[in-house]
């Protein structure tokens, strides 16, 4: 008498009615006192200064728009894999194709390097005053050539 | 306020029932703001850590105050220290509790005296439910100070406390 | 190089800004004059012969008789040898000049020696508070300090 959408959606209401039970349930139990001292941000027990916005690299937001279309993709993947047997060889070609397309555009933001997370630059320090040594230790370094390693900036 | 919490004039046994529900709920997760100051930290630590376990009566250690329910003031507090104390304090929700832990954070222990910049027991500036004393406290000692509050709890009532 | 070598260094070089000795005991100490800590600091870390190039630890000292002074712990890691500087002021005229630029740990012993004791480092890059609180009044570990009552409204004795 009920089609499986039917009960799925009876499930949906009853889960949301467990949820909303509960929270009901604390709502009226729990106590409510704000005061300006408990409602001000938290930072650790100082006074909060400063916005809490805070600005991002725009590497995430490279990184989110790419999954976002290829997560798009995988979207149609899905009923396709669903009814697959009943298409046969037209299907696999047609999907095929259409993945061959979007593959192409995976490539070419591969090597345009918009996939690379920026690799971090050490930044080895520079020391003004080298380790003191003794007068005829320091003698004897400048007489022998040392070999020099590079370092990379 | 909450529509029940501390609204009912009198008790009556749906009220009665509610709160023995209620706060055995509150006291087998005592959630705790792990405020470990000083030495006594250490205790604290021992007292989280498998030998005395104080996970098994429901104590989780969280970083934040608007999560937790009890504060662990374990060391010395300064004076310096004092009043994020008291904003932490501020920031927990209620229902919430404070255990002062060791003679420091009791009554400024050992630096009672000379002590310049050592604030005489954190009772000056935040409200203590529980004192354990120590110097510091051996673990057994933290857990029966944790038992006592969860006594302390389970007096708590939705009927309105009359003056 | 022994102690008395030191000093014999030191007494040549500035003859009248070295003011006492004393070598028989356990750690030898030199004192030198409060406004010329820093040339003598430069002087004592870039020589080769002597090459002090750690400064082990700086405090602040209440003498008790209307007199402040600071302890200098040097050592020197290549020629493994050691000496003690003491320079003195008076509490009224409390100024000694730093050695921050010297060495780059004096930075936060001296803020701590000012903290504490309240004496006035010449020439230092960012001298205030480093233990208390900014406001605080007084510096503590003075011999005749008196705790306050209240502070922020937190009653500060037993």
């Amino acid at each position: 008498m009920l089609t499986d959408f039917g009960k799925i959606l009876i499930f949906f209401i009853i889960g949301a009615l467990f949820v909303a039970a509960g929270m009901f349930t604390a709502w009226i139990l729990r106590p409510r006192r704000p005061y300006p001292g408990k409602l001000a941000p938290y930072e650790c027990g100082e006074e909060p200064i400063g916005d809490a916005w805070v600005r991002f690299n725009v590497r995430f937001y490279v990184v989110a728009l790419i999954f976002l279309v290829f997560d798009v993709e995988v979207v149609f993947l899905f009923p396709w894999a669903l009814v697959y047997r009943g298409l046969g060889l037209f299907g696999f070609i047609e999907m095929a194709v259409f993945l061959l397309i979007l593959l192409v555009g995976f490539a070419y933001v591969w090597a345009k390097g918009d996939l690379d997370w920026d690799k971090p630059r050490p930044q080895v320090p520079h020391i003004e005053r080298p380790t003191p040594t003794k007068p005829e230790v320091q003698k004897e370094a400048e007489q022998t050539p040392v070999a020099s390693t590079s370092t990379t900036h | 306020m909450g529509l029940l919490d501390q609204r009912f004039e009198n008790g009556n046994v749906f009220v009665t029932s509610l709160d023995n529900l209620l706060n055995w709920a509150r006291l087998s997760s005592l959630w705790q703001m792990q405020f470990g100051l000083a030495c006594c930290a250490i205790e604290m630590m021992a007292a989280s850590a498998s030998n005395f376990d104080i996970m098994r009566f429901g104590i989780i250690p969280r970083a934040t105050p608007r999560q937790v329910d009890v504060l662990f003031v374990a060391g010395t507090v300064t004076i310096k220290m004092a009043s994020r104390i008291k904003r932490l304090y501020d920031q927990m929700a209620e229902p919430r509790y404070v255990l002062s832990m060791g003679s420091c954070a009791n009554c400024g222990g050992p630096y009672w005296q000379h002590g310049y910049h050592v604030l005489k027991g954190v009772d000056r500036v935040i409200p203590v439910d529980v004192y354990v004393p120590g110097c510091p406290p051996r673990p057994e000692a933290l857990l029966e100070g944790i038992i006592k509050l969860q006594e302390k709890v389970r007096r708590e009532s939705l009927v309105k406390k009359s003056a | 190089m022994t102690a008395a070598e030191i000093l014999e260094n030191l007494k040549a070089k500035f003859g009248d800004a070295v003011l006492e000795s004393k070598l028989e005991v356990l750690q030898p100490w030199v004192l030198i004059a409060p406004s010329r800590t820093k040339e003598i600091a430069f002087f004592l870390r870039d020589d080769p012969a002597m090459q002090f190039d750690y400064l082990m630890c700086l405090s602040g000292v209440d003498y008790n008789n209307g007199k402040l002074g600071v302890v200098y712990h040097l050592f020197s890691t290549v020629h493994r040898h050691k000496i003690v500087l003491k320079a003195q002021c008076t509490k009224e005229d409390a100024h000694v000049q730093s050695v921050s630029a010297v060495w780059g740990t004096a930075n936060w012993h001296e803020r701590e020696a000012f903290d504490l004791i309240g004496i006035v480092f010449d020439e230092h890059p960012d001298l205030r508070r480093i233990l208390l609180p900014d406001e605080w009044e007084g510096h503590p570990l003075r011999k005749d300090y008196k705790v306050p009552e209240f502070y922020n409204g937190m009653k500060v004795p037993y």
